[in-house]
Protein backbone atom coordinates (compact mmCIF):
# COMPACT_ATOMS: atom_id res chain seq x y z
CA UNK A 1 0.00 0.00 0.00
CA UNK A 2 2.63 2.51 1.07
CA UNK A 3 5.08 1.07 -1.44
CA UNK A 4 2.48 1.51 -4.21
CA UNK A 5 1.88 5.11 -3.21
CA UNK A 6 5.61 5.88 -3.17
CA UNK A 7 5.98 4.54 -6.70
CA UNK A 8 3.58 7.16 -8.10
CA UNK A 9 4.97 10.60 -9.05
CA UNK A 10 2.97 12.27 -6.26
CA UNK A 11 4.27 9.69 -3.81
CA UNK A 12 7.84 10.35 -4.88
CA UNK A 13 7.32 14.06 -4.46
CA UNK A 14 5.90 13.56 -0.98
CA UNK A 15 8.87 11.31 -0.16
CA UNK A 16 11.32 13.99 -1.34
CA UNK A 17 9.59 16.68 0.72
CA UNK A 18 9.60 14.43 3.78
CA UNK A 19 13.31 13.70 3.28
CA UNK A 20 14.06 17.42 2.94
CA UNK A 21 12.17 18.20 6.15
CA UNK A 22 14.00 15.34 7.86
CA UNK A 23 17.25 17.15 7.01
CA UNK A 24 16.12 20.72 7.50
CA UNK A 25 14.41 20.40 10.89
CA UNK A 26 17.39 18.77 12.65
CA UNK A 27 19.68 21.40 11.08
CA UNK A 28 17.46 24.24 12.34
CA UNK A 29 17.21 22.70 15.80
CA UNK A 30 20.99 22.27 15.69
CA UNK A 31 21.34 25.97 14.83
CA UNK A 32 19.06 26.95 17.73
CA UNK A 33 21.03 24.85 20.18
CA UNK A 34 24.35 26.00 18.78
CA UNK A 35 23.49 29.53 19.89
CA UNK A 36 22.68 28.08 23.31
CA UNK A 37 25.85 25.97 23.35
CA UNK A 38 27.93 28.98 22.39
CA UNK A 39 26.63 31.00 25.31
CA UNK A 40 27.07 28.09 27.69
CA UNK A 41 30.61 27.27 26.49
CA UNK A 42 31.72 30.91 26.58
CA UNK A 43 30.19 31.25 30.02
CA UNK A 44 31.96 28.16 31.30
CA UNK A 45 35.28 29.39 29.92
CA UNK A 46 34.78 32.76 31.61
CA UNK A 47 33.59 31.18 34.90
CA UNK A 48 30.02 32.41 34.47
CA UNK A 49 26.79 30.46 34.39
CA UNK A 50 25.33 31.46 31.04
CA UNK A 51 21.59 31.26 30.28
CA UNK A 52 19.92 29.32 33.10
CA UNK A 53 16.54 30.93 33.69
CA UNK A 54 14.24 29.91 30.81
CA UNK A 55 13.44 26.23 31.32
CA UNK A 56 15.69 23.61 32.94
CA UNK A 57 19.35 24.72 32.55
CA UNK A 58 18.07 27.51 30.30
CA UNK A 59 17.31 24.95 27.58
CA UNK A 60 14.34 26.94 26.23
CA UNK A 61 16.46 30.07 25.80
CA UNK A 62 16.79 29.74 21.96
CA UNK A 63 13.01 29.59 21.59
CA UNK A 64 12.52 32.56 23.89
CA UNK A 65 15.00 34.49 21.75
CA UNK A 66 13.23 33.46 18.55
CA UNK A 67 9.83 34.58 19.85
CA UNK A 68 11.29 37.87 21.05
CA UNK A 69 12.87 38.57 17.65
CA UNK A 70 9.68 37.57 15.88
CA UNK A 71 7.67 40.15 17.83
CA UNK A 72 10.04 43.06 17.11
CA UNK A 73 9.44 45.78 14.56
CA UNK A 74 11.20 45.38 11.21
CA UNK A 75 13.01 48.67 10.64
CA UNK A 76 13.67 49.38 6.96
CA UNK A 77 15.91 52.48 6.74
CA UNK A 78 14.52 55.29 4.60
CA UNK A 79 17.63 55.45 2.39
CA UNK A 80 17.74 51.74 1.66
CA UNK A 81 16.77 49.71 -1.38
CA UNK A 82 13.79 48.03 0.24
CA UNK A 83 13.62 44.92 -1.90
CA UNK A 84 17.33 44.15 -1.75
CA UNK A 85 17.39 45.01 1.94
CA UNK A 86 14.80 42.34 2.71
CA UNK A 87 16.21 39.87 0.20
CA UNK A 88 19.77 39.77 1.56
CA UNK A 89 19.04 37.95 4.84
CA UNK A 90 16.76 35.50 3.06
CA UNK A 91 19.54 34.76 0.60
CA UNK A 92 22.12 34.21 3.35
CA UNK A 93 19.78 31.93 5.27
CA UNK A 94 18.57 30.04 2.21
CA UNK A 95 22.09 29.36 0.95
CA UNK A 96 23.18 28.10 4.37
CA UNK A 97 20.33 25.58 4.19
CA UNK A 98 20.42 24.36 0.60
CA UNK A 99 24.04 23.21 0.86
CA UNK A 100 22.73 20.39 3.07
CA UNK A 101 21.02 18.78 0.08
CA UNK A 102 24.20 16.91 -0.88
CA UNK A 103 25.68 16.11 2.56
CA UNK A 104 25.87 12.35 3.16
CA UNK A 105 24.81 11.50 6.72
CA UNK A 106 25.55 7.81 6.45
CA UNK A 107 26.09 5.11 3.82
CA UNK A 108 23.41 5.89 1.22
CA UNK A 109 21.77 8.44 3.53
CA UNK A 110 21.91 11.42 1.20
CA UNK A 111 19.16 13.41 -0.44
CA UNK A 112 20.84 14.13 -3.77
CA UNK A 113 23.80 11.82 -4.43
CA UNK A 114 25.13 13.94 -7.29
CA UNK A 115 28.57 13.10 -8.62
CA UNK A 116 29.75 16.72 -8.38
CA UNK A 117 28.89 17.09 -4.68
CA UNK A 118 32.16 18.77 -3.73
CA UNK A 119 31.77 21.29 -6.52
CA UNK A 120 28.17 22.00 -5.45
CA UNK A 121 29.29 22.69 -1.87
CA UNK A 122 32.13 24.91 -3.08
CA UNK A 123 29.76 26.85 -5.32
CA UNK A 124 27.09 27.34 -2.64
CA UNK A 125 29.61 28.47 -0.06
CA UNK A 126 31.02 30.94 -2.61
CA UNK A 127 27.57 32.44 -3.13
CA UNK A 128 27.38 33.30 0.58
CA UNK A 129 29.29 36.50 -0.07
CA UNK A 130 26.37 37.88 -2.09
CA UNK A 131 24.02 38.02 0.89
CA UNK A 132 26.56 40.07 2.80
CA UNK A 133 27.49 42.47 0.03
CA UNK A 134 23.84 43.02 -0.91
CA UNK A 135 23.03 43.74 2.74
CA UNK A 136 25.89 46.23 3.03
CA UNK A 137 24.95 47.98 -0.18
CA UNK A 138 21.19 48.05 0.32
CA UNK A 139 21.39 49.41 3.88
CA UNK A 140 22.93 52.69 2.65
CA UNK A 141 24.76 53.09 5.93
CA UNK A 142 28.49 53.74 6.27
CA UNK A 143 29.15 51.04 8.82
CA UNK A 144 27.20 48.50 6.85
CA UNK A 145 29.07 49.42 3.68
CA UNK A 146 32.50 49.15 5.33
CA UNK A 147 31.54 45.88 6.98
CA UNK A 148 30.33 44.42 3.70
CA UNK A 149 33.52 45.44 1.86
CA UNK A 150 35.73 43.92 4.54
CA UNK A 151 33.67 40.81 4.67
CA UNK A 152 33.64 40.29 0.92
CA UNK A 153 37.41 40.76 0.65
CA UNK A 154 38.00 38.42 3.56
CA UNK A 155 35.70 35.70 2.31
CA UNK A 156 37.10 35.64 -1.21
CA UNK A 157 40.67 35.65 0.11
CA UNK A 158 40.17 32.53 2.17
CA UNK A 159 38.03 30.85 -0.44
CA UNK A 160 41.08 30.51 -2.67
CA UNK A 161 42.95 28.48 -0.08
CA UNK A 162 39.83 26.43 0.67
CA UNK A 163 39.72 25.63 -3.05
CA UNK A 164 43.32 24.39 -3.08
CA UNK A 165 42.76 22.32 0.06
CA UNK A 166 39.75 20.67 -1.55
CA UNK A 167 41.90 19.90 -4.59
CA UNK A 168 44.46 18.05 -2.45
CA UNK A 169 41.66 15.92 -0.99
CA UNK A 170 40.25 15.26 -4.47
CA UNK A 171 43.64 14.08 -5.65
CA UNK A 172 43.52 11.37 -2.98
CA UNK A 173 39.92 10.40 -3.80
CA UNK A 174 39.66 10.68 -7.58
CA UNK A 175 35.96 11.62 -7.42
CA UNK A 176 33.80 14.63 -6.66
CA UNK A 177 31.10 12.51 -5.02
CA UNK A 178 30.92 13.19 -1.27
CA UNK A 179 30.03 9.60 -0.38
CA UNK A 180 33.12 8.42 -2.24
CA UNK A 181 35.21 11.03 -0.42
CA UNK A 182 34.10 9.44 2.85
CA UNK A 183 34.55 5.87 1.61
CA UNK A 184 38.10 6.69 0.51
CA UNK A 185 38.94 7.32 4.17
CA UNK A 186 37.94 3.86 5.37
CA UNK A 187 41.54 2.83 6.04
CA UNK A 188 43.04 6.18 6.97
CA UNK A 189 41.37 9.52 7.61
CA UNK A 190 42.81 12.31 5.48
CA UNK A 191 43.45 14.14 8.75
CA UNK A 192 46.70 12.19 9.09
CA UNK A 193 48.38 12.35 5.66
CA UNK A 194 47.07 15.86 4.91
CA UNK A 195 47.39 17.31 8.41
CA UNK A 196 48.76 20.74 7.32
CA UNK A 197 45.86 21.09 4.89
CA UNK A 198 43.42 20.22 7.66
CA UNK A 199 44.80 23.10 9.72
CA UNK A 200 44.61 25.48 6.73
CA UNK A 201 41.06 24.35 5.99
CA UNK A 202 39.84 24.76 9.54
CA UNK A 203 41.34 28.25 9.95
CA UNK A 204 39.96 29.25 6.54
CA UNK A 205 36.57 27.96 7.66
CA UNK A 206 36.75 30.32 10.62
CA UNK A 207 37.50 33.20 8.25
CA UNK A 208 34.85 32.09 5.75
CA UNK A 209 32.11 32.11 8.39
CA UNK A 210 33.31 35.47 9.82
CA UNK A 211 34.01 33.91 13.18
CA UNK A 212 36.46 35.04 15.84
CA UNK A 213 39.38 35.66 15.56
CA UNK A 214 38.44 36.79 12.02
CA UNK A 215 35.20 38.57 12.93
CA UNK A 216 36.34 41.94 11.55
CA UNK A 217 33.26 42.31 9.33
CA UNK A 218 31.19 42.40 12.50
CA UNK A 219 33.73 44.12 14.74
CA UNK A 220 31.26 45.14 17.47
CA UNK A 221 33.81 47.44 19.05
CA UNK A 222 34.68 49.43 15.89
CA UNK A 223 32.06 49.19 13.14
CA UNK A 224 29.13 48.27 15.41
CA UNK A 225 28.22 44.88 13.88
CA UNK A 226 29.21 45.79 10.31
CA UNK A 227 27.00 44.74 7.45
CA UNK A 228 23.91 43.99 9.53
CA UNK A 229 23.92 47.13 11.66
CA UNK A 230 20.62 48.33 10.13
CA UNK A 231 18.80 45.02 10.53
CA UNK A 232 16.26 44.24 13.18
CA UNK A 233 13.65 41.64 14.01
CA UNK A 234 13.42 38.51 11.84
CA UNK A 235 15.62 39.88 9.06
CA UNK A 236 18.40 40.18 11.66
CA UNK A 237 17.58 36.73 12.98
CA UNK A 238 17.95 35.24 9.50
CA UNK A 239 21.52 36.59 9.25
CA UNK A 240 22.23 35.21 12.67
CA UNK A 241 20.77 31.80 11.86
CA UNK A 242 22.55 31.81 8.50
CA UNK A 243 25.90 32.42 10.18
CA UNK A 244 25.36 29.56 12.61
CA UNK A 245 24.04 27.25 9.92
CA UNK A 246 27.20 28.04 7.96
CA UNK A 247 29.30 27.12 10.97
CA UNK A 248 27.58 23.75 11.16
CA UNK A 249 28.00 23.34 7.40
CA UNK A 250 31.73 24.11 7.51
CA UNK A 251 32.09 21.64 10.38
CA UNK A 252 30.27 19.05 8.29
CA UNK A 253 32.63 19.76 5.37
CA UNK A 254 35.65 19.40 7.66
CA UNK A 255 34.22 16.12 8.89
CA UNK A 256 33.59 14.79 5.40
CA UNK A 257 36.89 15.91 3.91
CA UNK A 258 39.24 15.09 6.78
CA UNK A 259 37.57 13.27 9.67
CA UNK A 260 36.08 10.35 7.79
CA UNK A 261 32.43 11.48 7.68
CA UNK A 262 30.17 8.80 9.16
CA UNK A 263 32.99 6.24 9.64
CA UNK A 264 33.92 5.20 13.20
CA UNK A 265 37.48 6.08 14.29
CA UNK A 266 38.44 2.39 14.34
CA UNK A 267 36.51 -0.38 12.64
CA UNK A 268 36.34 -2.56 15.80
CA UNK A 269 33.46 -4.09 17.75
CA UNK A 270 31.98 -1.52 20.14
CA UNK A 271 32.73 1.43 17.87
CA UNK A 272 31.18 0.15 14.65
CA UNK A 273 27.91 -0.76 16.40
CA UNK A 274 27.16 2.96 16.65
CA UNK A 275 25.23 4.05 13.53
CA UNK A 276 27.00 6.29 11.00
CA UNK A 277 24.85 9.40 11.43
CA UNK A 278 25.67 9.43 15.15
CA UNK A 279 29.41 9.43 14.42
CA UNK A 280 28.84 12.16 11.86
CA UNK A 281 26.95 14.30 14.39
CA UNK A 282 29.56 13.70 17.09
CA UNK A 283 32.39 14.79 14.80
CA UNK A 284 30.45 17.91 13.77
CA UNK A 285 29.84 18.71 17.43
CA UNK A 286 33.56 18.34 18.13
CA UNK A 287 34.42 20.78 15.30
CA UNK A 288 31.79 23.23 16.55
CA UNK A 289 33.22 23.07 20.04
CA UNK A 290 36.60 24.07 18.61
CA UNK A 291 34.88 27.00 16.83
CA UNK A 292 33.54 28.20 20.20
CA UNK A 293 36.77 27.46 22.03
CA UNK A 294 38.69 29.58 19.52
CA UNK A 295 36.26 32.43 20.04
CA UNK A 296 36.78 32.30 23.81
CA UNK A 297 40.57 32.18 23.45
CA UNK A 298 41.90 34.43 20.68
CA UNK A 299 41.76 38.22 20.29
CA UNK A 300 40.58 39.66 16.99
CA UNK A 301 43.05 39.91 14.09
CA UNK A 302 43.99 43.23 12.52
CA UNK A 303 42.90 43.62 8.90
CA UNK A 304 46.43 43.65 7.45
CA UNK A 305 47.30 40.54 9.48
CA UNK A 306 44.20 38.82 8.18
CA UNK A 307 45.05 39.57 4.57
CA UNK A 308 48.69 38.62 5.06
CA UNK A 309 47.72 35.26 6.54
CA UNK A 310 45.33 34.55 3.67
CA UNK A 311 47.40 35.65 0.70
CA UNK A 312 51.01 35.29 1.88
CA UNK A 313 50.84 32.20 4.06
CA UNK A 314 47.84 30.01 3.21
CA UNK A 315 47.80 30.56 -0.53
CA UNK A 316 51.48 29.66 -1.19
CA UNK A 317 51.33 26.82 1.34
CA UNK A 318 48.21 25.22 -0.12
CA UNK A 319 49.45 25.73 -3.69
CA UNK A 320 52.72 24.03 -2.78
CA UNK A 321 50.83 21.21 -1.13
CA UNK A 322 48.76 20.60 -4.26
CA UNK A 323 51.99 20.23 -6.24
CA UNK A 324 53.61 18.03 -3.58
CA UNK A 325 50.58 15.77 -3.13
CA UNK A 326 50.03 15.27 -6.83
CA UNK A 327 53.76 14.69 -7.36
CA UNK A 328 53.97 12.14 -4.55
CA UNK A 329 50.84 10.31 -5.73
CA UNK A 330 52.19 10.15 -9.29
CA UNK A 331 55.67 9.09 -8.21
CA UNK A 332 54.59 6.24 -5.94
CA UNK A 333 51.63 5.20 -8.12
CA UNK A 334 49.15 5.80 -5.28
CA UNK A 335 46.61 7.58 -7.44
CA UNK A 336 43.09 6.19 -7.08
CA UNK A 337 42.12 4.14 -10.11
CA UNK A 338 39.65 5.81 -12.50
CA UNK A 339 36.03 5.01 -11.69
CA UNK B 1 18.05 12.96 -18.87
CA UNK B 2 15.75 11.13 -16.45
CA UNK B 3 18.67 10.07 -14.27
CA UNK B 4 19.97 13.64 -14.24
CA UNK B 5 16.53 14.94 -13.29
CA UNK B 6 16.17 12.34 -10.55
CA UNK B 7 19.50 13.45 -9.09
CA UNK B 8 18.92 17.19 -9.22
CA UNK B 9 15.17 17.47 -8.69
CA UNK B 10 15.44 17.08 -4.86
CA UNK B 11 17.89 20.00 -4.82
CA UNK B 12 15.37 22.13 -6.70
CA UNK B 13 12.63 21.24 -4.20
CA UNK B 14 15.08 21.91 -1.38
CA UNK B 15 15.77 25.41 -2.75
CA UNK B 16 12.03 26.03 -2.99
CA UNK B 17 11.37 24.96 0.61
CA UNK B 18 14.35 26.94 1.97
CA UNK B 19 13.15 30.08 0.16
CA UNK B 20 9.59 29.54 1.42
CA UNK B 21 10.78 29.20 5.03
CA UNK B 22 12.91 32.36 4.76
CA UNK B 23 10.07 34.40 3.25
CA UNK B 24 7.58 33.00 5.78
CA UNK B 25 9.78 33.94 8.73
CA UNK B 26 10.26 37.56 7.64
CA UNK B 27 6.63 37.81 6.50
CA UNK B 28 5.28 36.43 9.80
CA UNK B 29 7.31 38.95 11.74
CA UNK B 30 6.05 41.79 9.52
CA UNK B 31 2.48 40.71 10.17
CA UNK B 32 2.72 39.78 13.86
CA UNK B 33 4.85 42.61 15.20
CA UNK B 34 3.52 46.14 15.62
CA UNK B 35 5.10 48.40 12.99
CA UNK B 36 5.51 51.96 14.19
CA UNK B 37 8.07 53.75 12.00
CA UNK B 38 9.10 57.37 12.37
CA UNK B 39 11.71 59.42 10.42
CA UNK B 40 14.32 59.31 13.18
CA UNK B 41 14.01 55.58 13.59
CA UNK B 42 14.39 55.03 9.85
CA UNK B 43 17.52 57.14 9.40
CA UNK B 44 20.86 55.36 9.02
CA UNK B 45 22.69 54.57 12.26
CA UNK B 46 25.77 56.72 12.80
CA UNK B 47 26.30 56.49 16.55
CA UNK B 48 23.70 59.17 17.34
CA UNK B 49 24.69 61.76 14.71
CA UNK B 50 22.35 62.60 11.88
CA UNK B 51 23.75 60.94 8.76
CA UNK B 52 25.47 63.70 6.80
CA UNK B 53 26.08 62.26 3.34
CA UNK B 54 25.42 59.24 1.20
CA UNK B 55 27.07 56.03 2.37
CA UNK B 56 27.93 54.89 -1.16
CA UNK B 57 31.19 56.69 -1.45
CA UNK B 58 34.72 56.11 -2.69
CA UNK B 59 36.46 53.16 -1.10
CA UNK B 60 39.98 51.82 -1.00
CA UNK B 61 41.23 50.52 -4.35
CA UNK B 62 42.82 47.55 -2.60
CA UNK B 63 39.43 45.89 -2.22
CA UNK B 64 39.15 46.01 -6.00
CA UNK B 65 42.64 44.55 -6.33
CA UNK B 66 41.72 41.68 -4.03
CA UNK B 67 38.65 40.98 -6.16
CA UNK B 68 40.79 40.76 -9.31
CA UNK B 69 43.37 38.50 -7.68
CA UNK B 70 40.53 36.33 -6.41
CA UNK B 71 39.16 35.88 -9.92
CA UNK B 72 42.55 34.73 -11.20
CA UNK B 73 43.11 32.20 -8.44
CA UNK B 74 39.55 30.98 -8.31
CA UNK B 75 39.67 30.27 -12.03
CA UNK B 76 42.87 28.36 -11.39
CA UNK B 77 41.02 26.26 -8.81
CA UNK B 78 38.24 25.70 -11.34
CA UNK B 79 40.83 24.33 -13.80
CA UNK B 80 42.31 22.11 -11.09
CA UNK B 81 39.00 20.37 -10.26
CA UNK B 82 38.74 18.23 -13.42
CA UNK B 83 42.49 17.77 -13.48
CA UNK B 84 42.56 16.39 -9.92
CA UNK B 85 39.81 13.88 -10.68
CA UNK B 86 41.31 12.73 -13.99
CA UNK B 87 44.99 12.68 -12.99
CA UNK B 88 45.21 8.87 -13.00
CA UNK B 89 44.09 8.78 -16.63
CA UNK B 90 46.12 11.65 -18.04
CA UNK B 91 49.38 10.50 -16.44
CA UNK B 92 52.71 12.28 -16.48
CA UNK B 93 51.84 14.44 -19.47
CA UNK B 94 48.79 15.87 -17.71
CA UNK B 95 50.78 16.31 -14.53
CA UNK B 96 53.59 18.20 -16.31
CA UNK B 97 51.13 20.45 -18.18
CA UNK B 98 49.40 21.48 -14.99
CA UNK B 99 52.71 22.06 -13.21
CA UNK B 100 53.80 24.34 -16.07
CA UNK B 101 50.49 26.22 -15.75
CA UNK B 102 50.89 26.53 -11.98
CA UNK B 103 54.49 27.67 -12.53
CA UNK B 104 53.37 30.52 -14.78
CA UNK B 105 50.80 31.59 -12.21
CA UNK B 106 53.37 31.39 -9.44
CA UNK B 107 55.63 33.75 -11.38
CA UNK B 108 52.71 36.17 -11.62
CA UNK B 109 52.02 35.72 -7.93
CA UNK B 110 55.66 36.51 -7.01
CA UNK B 111 55.51 39.59 -9.25
CA UNK B 112 52.40 40.97 -7.56
CA UNK B 113 53.86 40.17 -4.14
CA UNK B 114 57.04 42.14 -4.97
CA UNK B 115 54.93 44.96 -6.44
CA UNK B 116 53.21 45.30 -3.06
CA UNK B 117 49.72 44.36 -4.25
CA UNK B 118 49.28 42.25 -1.13
CA UNK B 119 50.31 44.96 1.33
CA UNK B 120 47.62 46.34 3.64
CA UNK B 121 49.73 48.64 5.80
Amino acid sequence: MIADFLATPVGQFVFIVAAILAIMIPVLIGVAYLTYAERKVLAAMQLRKGPNVVGPFGLFQPFADAIKLMMKETVIPSGSNRLLFLMAPMLTFGLALIAWAVIPFGPGLVLADINVGVLYLFAISSLGVYGIIIAGWASNSKYAFLGALRSAAQMVSYEVSIGFVIITVLLCVGSLNLSRVVEAQRDLWFLIPLFPMFVVFFISALAETNRAPFDLPEGESEIVAGFFVEYSSMSFALFFLGEYANMILMSAMTTILFLGGWLPPFDVAPLNWVPGPIWFALKIALCLFVFLWVRATFPRYRYDQLMRLGWKVFLPLSLLWVALTSGALMLFGWLPSPA
Amino acid sequence: MDALLAEYFPILVFIGIAAAIAVAMVGASLVLARQNPDPEKLSAYECGFSPFDDARRKFDVRFYLVAILFIIFDLEVAFLFPWAVALAEIGWFGFASMMAFLGVLTVGFIYEWKKGALEWE
